[in-house]
């Protein structure tokens, strides 16, 4: 179980995260939704402790990460996978060695049983036969691919994905999120994901939460998402641009009628 | 820093609070910068030891010189041995060339100048992709992975040029004075006798180990400065262009005020 309590971070004048707090239960998949440079990626950087709010809460299983020092933070970040928006391959490796190697520096396992499940891992995600390929010479779909492989080959409690499915084409995008489900329901790993896919996202996703400014706005079951009467969710997930009556004026409630008819 | 909606202050203390604001930020990135070698150097001792990463560096900052000090040391004994020959010949003291070569070599331009190419070559190659490595979330992969970055990144290359400096100024030592003996001998007919035999006069073991020291701190400072930039450097291609030309031009004046003080130190 994860929960956030009321986290901020400010980055010099901006405000990035302001007092966002949700939970996440074992097992589920949580997908957060909100547009480009809202902080999504920021919120996720403080769930893997890579950076410590001004104030509030990270707990995983009732430990607050956020005041815990490095090599007790490491042991919760033992338990995680993470996949990065860019992938994050080390491309001084091959992408066999890339997927083996958080298993040769934090396990005992022989050559032959990191062979065998680095194999079984990259046939998962139907990259059987590329291990001896740089991470240069694959496409970015693959490339993704491996950054899951080698996310999961430790068999994490918990896995974040960082836009695991940007830049790439609607088919590549399906199987990405097809590859998360299935894997999902075999190792039962609990999940946050930062996405864009909307509404392919909704398929493979148990809960949705809607990032904006800084603040979960709402979250629900993709179903209860969709049905929104939420403003600024309903401007977002219809991917309505400018021009339409600004949702923040509209929550706060109806304008004076002057004020709109001074509208040229 | 002022409140936001408060009062502009006059300009003096604007001045004022700039001048402090500075000078907490470098104060603060002083810090930084021994705070980044103490712990590598504390890593150093504290298993698990990345032997074989070690040996990889070496090969990266050592061996792949090795053309480069070769031929910048040859050509620099050369330049020594006829320069000196023509001085010394003013006061009939060719003898000494051989000596003032081997000096020269071994106490000053030896390391240093070993220590500035190995800077251009493998210095500034190891801020670029400790650099890439960091824009593109490499390091932040090995530390969610909970691994030390620095135990990867840091510590192998500092160990590779406490180990790699010292033999790249030997090298370029020993083919400086071959150089030397090229010109002074081959070319300009002092005896061989006398080119090596005054240089075991008055060369001693402390000369040798004046240059040992040097080339020892060197590999420390060019590493050290050189893994630091890339560590921090800032965003983007333009951040990893930006930490490379500081870590090049950092590493270039400490090797030269250093190799100073060192020198009035050291017998």
């Amino acid at each position: 179980m994860i929960r956030v309590g009321n986290l901020h971070k400010r980055f010099g004048p901006q405000h990035v995260l302001r007092g966002l707090s949700f939970e996440v239960a074992t097992g589920e998949i949580l997908v957060i939704i909100g547009r480009s440079g809202g902080g999504k990626s920021v919120l996720l950087k403080h769930l893997t402790g890579l950076l410590r709010p001004d104030s509030g809460q990270v707990l995983v299983d009732g430990t607050d990460i956020t005041r815990l020092r490095r090599h007790a933070l490491d042991r919760i970040r033992e338990r995680y996978g993470v996949v990065f928006q860019g992938g994050a391959l080390f491309d001084s490796m091959s992408v066999f060695d890339n997927v083996a190697f958080p298993l040769r520096e934090k396990t005992r396992l022989s050559g032959v049983e990191i062979r065998e499940r680095v194999e079984e891992r990259l046939g998962q995600v139907g990259l059987s036969g590329v291990g001896h390929k740089n991470p240069a010479e694959i496409s970015g779909g693959m490339r993704k691919r491996v950054a899951i492989a080698r996310a999961l080959v430790t068999e994490p409690e918990v896995m974040f994905f960082d836009e695991p499915t940007t830049g790439l084409d609607p088919i590549l995008v399906n199987t990405i999120h097809h590859l998360i489900q299935d894997l999902h329901r075999k190792l039962r790993f609990t999940a946050v994901m930062v996405s864009h896919e909307i509404p392919e996202i909704f398929q493979i996703t148990n809960r949705v939460a809607m990032l904006h400014e800084g603040m979960i706005v709402e979250t629900g079951t993709p179903e209860a998402i969709q049905g929104s009467s939420n403003p600024i969710v309903r401007q977002f997930i219809r991917g309505e641009i400018e021009g339409g009556p600004d949702p923040r004026e509209e929550l706060a409630g109806p304008r004076p009628r002057a004020s709109s008819g001074a509208q040229p | 820093m002022s409140e936001p909606g408060a009062s502009p202050l006059p300009l003096p203390l604007r001045l004022v609070e700039g001048l402090g604001a500075q000078v907490l930020d470098v104060v603060q990135s002083l810090g930084r910068f021994g705070r980044f070698l103490f712990e590598a150097l504390v890593y150093i001792f504290v298993p698990p030891f990345k032997v074989g990463r070690v040996v990889e560096r070496i090969h990266f900052i050592g061996v792949r010189s090795l053309t480069i000090v070769i031929l910048t040391g040859t050509f620099t004994g050369m330049v020594l041995g006829l320069q000196t020959s023509l001085t010394l010949a003013r006061f009939g003291s060719e003898a000494f060339v051989g000596p003032a070569v081997a000096l020269g070599l071994i106490r000053e331009l030896g390391p240093v100048l070993c220590a500035l190419i190995v800077t251009g070559r493998a210095g500034s190659a190891l801020t670029a992709e400790i650099g890439i490595m960091k824009i593109s979330e490499q390091i932040d992969a090995l530390t969610v992975m909970a691994l030390n970055p620095r135990r990867y990144l840091i510590v192998p290359p500092l160990v590779a040029g406490f180990i790699a400096f010292p033999l790249m100024t030997a090298i370029f030592d020993v083919v400086g004075i071959l150089g030397g003996y090229l010109v002074t001998v081959e070319l300009l007919g002092l005896s061989a006798g006398t080119y090596f035999g005054e240089m075991q006069t008055f060369v001693d073991i402390g000369d040798i180990l004046t240059g040992f020291w040097k080339s020892l701190v060197f590999g420390i400072v060019v590493t050290w400065v050189c893994t630091y930039k890339g560590y921090y450097c800032g965003h983007g291609a333009e951040g990893v262009a930006r930490a490379t030309t500081q870590a090049v031009v950092l590493s270039s004046v400490l090797i030269l005020v250093w190799d100073y003080f060192m020198g009035s130190v050291l017998p």
